[in-house]
């Protein structure tokens, strides 16, 4: 499908984003305070968007782009619609 | 699918080794650092414009590799920069707002505990905003 190059990069791609997955479920569990559990969230979205990235360029599909921009649209709205609540205790005022 | 040229490759190899390596050290610094201000600097920023080359690999390769011209992925990268800093914001509010109200919830990270504002610029907690700050809409 395609060159070794770029094989061995997807492969590398797809280990770094996977440990760093394993890095934020840590901060979820772990994270002192509730800010930290929200932003661990928010980097699990931006590394999941990244994987889609990856895999839409090791299948050659552009299909995969629409998933990512939808993830990347929901996890902002998702974002600040947690961190509103907690500020105001209500989202949409 | 072979036809892109051998320095395409190369190319695109490099942008997503980069990529994924920044987002990797943003996640570590999300591990690694003390505190809540200081965490919020490694996803906010190396993650995210680590996904930038990530995306700009993606356009690289069904460019140079297809002949394919794909702007989607310059969409998500677009409101990705657009909205990083908006939710880190939020974020940084959550935290402050939640000190104020319950010191012993988190730790206040290197510079401290922020001074408290003034009554009238309640900007982050529950009470409705006060007469004539700029988060009063009835008021005016």
């Amino acid at each position: 499908m395609s060159g070794a190059v770029i094989t061995a990069a997807l492969a590398f791609g797809f280990a770094a984003l996977g440990l760093a997955l394993v890095m934020n479920l840590w901060r979820l569990f772990r994270g002192p305070g509730l800010a930290d559990r929200i932003l661990a969230l928010d980097t699990m979205v931006i590394n999941v968007i990244g994987l889609i990235v990856l895999a839409g360029i090791a299948h050659g599909s552009g299909t995969a782009f629409e998933a990512a921009l939808l993830l990347a649209m929901v996890g902002f709205v998702g974002t600040v619609a947690y961190a509103k609540f907690l500020l105001r205790g209500d989202i949409i005022e | 699918m072979s036809g892109a040229a051998p320095w395409a490759e190369w190319l695109v190899s490099a942008l997503i080794v980069l990529g994924a390596a920044f987002a990797l050290i943003g996640s570590w610094g999300l591990v690694r650092l003390p505190s809540l201000m200081e965490r919020l600097h490694g996803p906010t920023k190396a993650t995210t414009l680590g996904l930038g080359a990530l995306l700009i690999a993606s356009i690289a390769w069904f460019q140079l590799g297809k002949g394919m011209w794909t702007t989607h992925e310059l969409l998500v990268s677009l409101f990705l920069f657009v909205t990083a800093p908006i939710s880190a914001n939020m974020i940084a509010k959550v935290h402050l707002h939640r000190l104020r109200h319950a010191p012993d919830a988190a730790e206040p990270g290197p510079a401290g505990t922020p001074a408290a504002p003034s009554e009238a610029a309640d900007w982050a907690t529950h009470e409705a905003p006060h007469l004539g700050t700029p988060g009063d809409f009835e008021g005016d």
